[in-house]
């Protein structure tokens, strides 16, 4: 026995004779995790919080979260002399005068753009294999629950600096929390300690975006994990892979050297960007005062589209009985993220319901076998894209030529009409990639090369596909349409006709697919 | 689905192939040092990083094609950074894709639903928990728990209570008088009407008391937008042909729909565009608007002239300014 | 990329590139320098209104009239002064190329004594704002860039962006960007109001604050790069499409690598 290995073996024992951890340990330690790319999401996620953690840390020991106002005589020579509150002036000295400070700031900016990428792209991969089928729906409630969380830590985080860009964001979400109706006012003075901007909410946002949200997310992102853990990951079919096991590499040593090489390739990649691209020039945006606004003025993109929805919203106020209602905020800011984020969170149960399939799944779709889950995702990205281009229709204008005008009206008719649009066409585009896979499986993989039969026709000749392949194109399951009688056994009518004739109809748009390739068609092919 | 295909065997992997640095120790070999030399990378960043924190001055700037003149303090630690940071990654990720051992191996799953004993189990000991609680004998203190769980719910939204003042009036009042001075921002001086030509634009705010410390709050609010027409490119009616003075129209740079500061006055077509959502205002119809979201125009403040010639609000504000809030009264 | 920005790390790398960007900023510096010396040595205040009464008549007449009293598609030139036509001409957007929603910044087709000319015969039509001298120009001795640039922020960012970059108007109009403008030019716009600019005049927005004004954006087109590339310096727009085009591009490009099984 080496000197090393009596030290871990003394040390092992130690922990273990108190917490028995070694049965545990010994399990974990062959843990399986399978490998693909899209599977790296999650923890492109995790690692950025991480770092956001680590670079959010630095920036706190010099960022003063105060509207005091103070005069600044810093390093920055066009904003020498000017007042502006102690929040601004601290962040031009993390800047400025702090080495590496700059870097810390662009880190944390370019690491929560990617967070929140990373997230969506998480979600859409998970959403598209339909990853959060049972027993996942947990876990899919969670990551919805972190995205909001996201989108308003990042909105906060965005505020603190209190730059002119900032200031503006926080007077629009003051607008929007003016706009519910009844409670909005009162909410918006609490929240602002009196009339927007007051002098208090620096403080207050600087205690949540440092404290309360990060604690919460920490807490959120601990459980989903531990679901995934628990529940252990979803697999792509393949040989050897069924529902009944998990097959990939176990943590030690192969997975813990992969995880953890790419925790600093992601934050080597975050520090890359931070380092040649800029990001948040608060010293050229100025200090916030409402009187005043730049051209081109944005949210970070993961708000963007919010902010497009209102860009193209119809003017449509009530004014009655001595009380306005802002439908032109409503709608855009509150209803309809309302509605998409409460159907985000309630899909996996509309989805079994719509199916009826309450089995488990470990095994994930390819997004082409289930053609209306496909599209519906597909329908909803392009929602997001077009409410997207819209937030950002005045930088569009400007370096493409054209009109906001043109634009606003594009967003405001293409909204309505692109999205179904998107929907046929991914859901004809899956059931050709069906059709195609059935090709492929019948009459193997087309080789290009040309033979010309004695009788001179011209055929190409097809290659026999692997039986691996052979088996990832047929090991899908079938989609079926529900069966549900508006009579029962004894000819009754069943109670609720509606909600049958509803869920038939949707089950039976759900199950549009094409037939798998039968035995008896196989049998024909090889006789042929 | 009978006549579905019979399924291929799907009980074991495929075969494991080895890959080249399991059978070629020179490729073993090479692997070794690829991540060695991937490591050293690593080790060259942070000396960069540190080189560049301890030796390279702030006020250097290097000029980069594409990138343009950069701060070279700031690129080399950050480059630093990233070397160092990004190598040992990939170093680890080479290591464990070529050298350590690369069989998969396979874990089984459970059902999560346990077992029908179990669950009776449980419900047997929450039954006898919630028994032993004894809330459905003892009447007393059921109610007395129902009246300290309500009350206690209380003190802490009550404590929040002093978060901010009510609202009150504080909306539809802003610092405009009957007389209050238009100063022009910054500079806070007056203006005379002859000062402004006409497609003259000239962001102003009220004489107040203290107007070296504005507070934002009034800022918020007071922004007033000048702008100079000619008089009879006006479309209005006689009420606010009358606020106005020799062609002067004054409006609240404050927009009606979100509050951002409407500024962009485009002389030639008399419109005011908002920034933030596009909403168009058109000037010579008393900011009607005429695309975009807003759903009112802005306010229009009435103005004449003084003693001494100087532009004053003849009256305060007859609406509230900014965005829209449930107590707004539109009508 | 990854390997260019590795031999940016060489021994010689720092010492070579200080060497390119001094000669680059000398360059540039003695270009601009120069051409700012001609613009000014040039405007001659003799020259003949006949002259620029001939200009007129052959360049600009067809749209603005035979005595600039302006038609259907021009507007009346008379009143207008020499700093508007020294801007419409100097910068080059009249005479229009075509009928677009707004003249463009474009290389000029008179030259120096032709719009001097010009510019005479205009101011002779009506008294109208001059074109400023040199000595009113001084920005560098009388500007201060701080209170510039919160003039800036106040009264001209709001279209041209709050680095000068320029940004949407309506119906297709822009803000063009103020990057190398002359600083004349600035000051002329400011006191004509071309196009849909408006007119920001002497007694709201005072000389020296105009000098500040332009002396903030000659510092704010000077300043380097202090954060890496800008991208524009137009926002997040920017920020938001990089953050998923080369962040998460890399990383899923690194993660499909890390997935595959090596040969």
């Amino acid at each position: 026995m080496t000197a090393t290995e009596k030290i871990v073996g003394n040390t092992a024992n130690f922990v273990d004779e108190r917490l028995g951890a070694a049965k545990w340990v010994k399990k974990s330690l062959n843990k399986v995790f399978p490998d693909h790319w899209t599977f790296m999401f999650g923890e492109v996620c995790m690692y950025s919080f991480v770092i956001l953690l680590l670079s959010g840390t630095f920036l706190t020991f010099w960022f003063d979260p105060s509207q005091k106002e103070v005069v600044y005589n810093g390093a920055y020579e066009p904003l020498q002399g000017l007042k502006m509150s102690a929040a601004y002036a601290s962040t031009l000295n993390i800047s400025f005068e702090i080495r590496g400070g700059l870097l810390m700031r662009q880190i944390h900016h370019w690491a929560a753009n990617i967070f929140m990428a990373a997230i969506v792209a998480h979600l859409l991969r998970v959403f598209f294999t339909g990853a959060f089928r049972k027993p996942r729906e947990f876990n899919w409630i969670l990551g919805i629950l972190l995205l909001t969380l996201g989108l308003v830590e990042g909105l906060l985080g965005y505020s603190l600096p209190d730059d002119l860009l900032s200031g503006t964001g926080l007077r629009i979400t003051s607008a929007i929390i003016q706009a519910i109706p009844v409670v909005g006012t009162y909410v918006s003075f609490f929240l602002f300690g009196g009339e927007f901007p007051g002098t208090d909410f620096i403080p207050r946002i600087f205690t949540l975006h440092i404290l309360i949200i990060p604690g919460i997310f920490l807490a959120v992102i601990t459980i989903h994990v531990m679901l995934v853990w628990y529940q252990k990951h979803t697999q792509f079919p393949g040989v050897g892979r069924t529902e009944k096991n998990v097959v990939g590499h176990p943590i030690l040593p192969v997975y813990m050297a992969k995880a953890g090489g790419f925790f600093f390739v992601v934050f080597g990649i975050t520090a890359f960007i931070s380092a040649v691209a800029s990001i948040n020039p608060i010293w050229l945006y100025g200090p916030y005062t409402p009187g005043q606004i730049s051209a081109g003025s944005q949210p970070d993109w993961y708000m963007g589209w919010l902010d497009g929805l209102v860009r193209m919203a119809p003017p449509l106020e009530t004014h009655a009985f001595g009380h306005t209602i802002s439908w032109n905020i409503l709608i855009p800011a509150v209803i309809i993220p309302g509605i998409i984020f409460t159907g985000m969170a309630l899909y996996p149960f509309i989805e079994s319901w719509i199916t009826g399939d309450k089995r488990e799944h470990h095994l994930l779709d390819r997004p082409r076998n289930v053609p209306n889950r496909t599209a519906l995702g597909v329908m909803s990205i392009t929602f997001v894209m077009v409410a997207l281009i819209n937030g950002g229709n005045d930088i569009i204008a400007t370096n493409f030529d054209l009109s906001i005008n043109q634009i606003m009206w594009f967003s405001r008719i293409g909204i309505f009409i692109l999205p179904p649009l998107a929907f046929i066409i991914t859901k004809r585009l899956c059931l050709s990639l069906q059709r195609a896979d059935r090709e492929l499986l019948l009459h193997g993989a087309e080789t290009g090369r040309l033979l010309r039969l004695p009788h001179g026709e011209f055929v190409e000749v097809h290659a026999p596909i692997s039986p691996e392949k052979a088996y990832q194109l047929q090991s899908h399951e079938q989609l079926v349409p529900l069966e549900i009688a508006d009579v029962d056994a004894r000819g009754v009518r069943r109670p609720g006709a509606l909600k049958n004739k509803l869920k038939r109809r949707l089950s039976k748009a759900h199950a549009v697919s094409i037939p798998k390739v039968t035995e008896q068609e196989l049998k024909e092919i090889e006789n042929h | 689905m009978s006549n579905e295909l019979t399924p291929i065997d799907n009980s074991a992997l495929p075969q494991h192939s080895p890959r080249a640095t399991d059978v070629n120790p020179a490729s073993e070999k090479r692997a070794e040092q690829q991540v060695a030399i991937l490591f050293g990378l690593s080790a060259v960043g942070s000396l960069l990083l540190i080189y560049s924190y301890i030796f390279v001055k702030d006020n250097v700037f290097i000029f980069i094609p594409i990138m343009g003149n950069q701060n070279a303090q700031q690129l080399g630690i950050g480059i630093g950074m990233a070397m160092s940071l990004f190598f040992i990654g990939i170093a680890a990720i080479h290591w464990a894709k070529t050298l350590m051992p690369d069989k998969e191996i396979v874990n089984h799953r459970h059902e999560f639903r346990s077992s029908d004993e179990d669950r009776a189990e449980l419900v047997q000991t929450v039954k006898e928990g919630v028994a032993g609680v004894q809330l459905g004998r003892r009447k007393l203190i059921k109610r007395s728990l129902g009246v300290a769980a309500g009350l206690f719910a209380l003190p802490p939204v009550l404590l929040l209570r002093d978060l901010g003042p009510l609202p009150g009036k504080k909306l539809e009042t802003t610092n405009w008088k009957a007389g209050t001075r238009l100063l022009t921002d910054p500079g806070n001086r007056p203006i005379l009407a002859s000062d402004l030509e006409v497609g003259a634009v000239v962001q102003v705010l009220p004489a107040v008391a203290d107007m070296e410390h504005r507070p934002l709050s009034d800022i918020a609010k007071d922004p007033v937008l000048l702008i100079r027409l000619r008089p009879e490119e006006f479309q209005l009616d006689a009420q606010r042909l009358a606020m106005t003075h020799e062609g002067i129209i004054a409006f609240s740079k404050i927009c009606s729909h979100m509050g951002c500061a409407v500024a962009l006055y485009e002389q030639t077509t008399k419109h005011l565009l908002c920034p933030c959502h596009q909403s168009t205002f058109d000037v010579t119809r008393a900011a009607k608007v005429i695309f975009g979201p807003a759903a009112r125009p802005l306010p229009q403040l009435d103005i004449t002239v003084d003693a001494e010639g100087y532009l004053v609000a003849r009256a305060p504000f007859n609406e509230a300014v900014g965005p829209s809030f449930w107590e707004r009264n539109s009508q | 990329m990854k390997r260019l920005s590795r031999y940016r790390r060489h021994k010689a790398a720092g010492p070579l590139l200080l060497i390119f960007a001094l000669l680059a900023i000398g360059t540039t510096f003695s270009v601009a320098s120069a051409t700012v010396k001609e613009s000014q040595s040039v405007f001659d205040r003799s020259a003949s209104i006949e002259e620029g009464k001939q200009i007129f008549l052959k360049g600009c007449s067809s749209c603005h009239g035979l005595n600039a009293e302006g038609g259907s598609i021009a507007p009346s030139l008379i009143g207008v002064g020499a700093a508007s036509v020294d801007f419409q001409v100097g910068t080059g957007r009249m005479p229009m190329a075509d009928m677009s929603t707004q003249a463009m910044r474009k290389p000029r087709v008179y030259n120096e004594e032709e719009t001097a000319a010009l510019a005479a015969y205009i101011a002779s039509l009506a008294p109208g704002p001059a074109v400023p001298g040199e000595s009113e120009l001084n920005y560098e001795r009388d500007g201060n860039t701080a209170e510039g640039g919160e003039l800036f922020r106040n009264n001209c960012a709001m279209c041209h962006n709050f680095a000068g970059q320029g940004g949407a108007l309506t119906q297709g109009k822009y803000a063009p960007t103020l990057m190398g403008v002359e600083p004349k030019h600035i000051y002329e716009a400011m006191i004509t109001g071309p196009q849909s600019m408006p007119v920001f005049s002497d007694k709201t927005i005072t000389p020296e604050e105009k000098l500040s004004i332009i002396k903030w954006i000659k510092s704010a087109e000077a300043e380097p790069n202090l954060g890496g590339a800008t991208m524009g310096r137009i926002g997040p727009v920017t920020e938001g499409l990089l953050a998923w085009v080369l962040g998460l591009g890399l990383l899923i490009g690194i993660a499909v690598w890390l997935t595959m099984r090596a040969r």
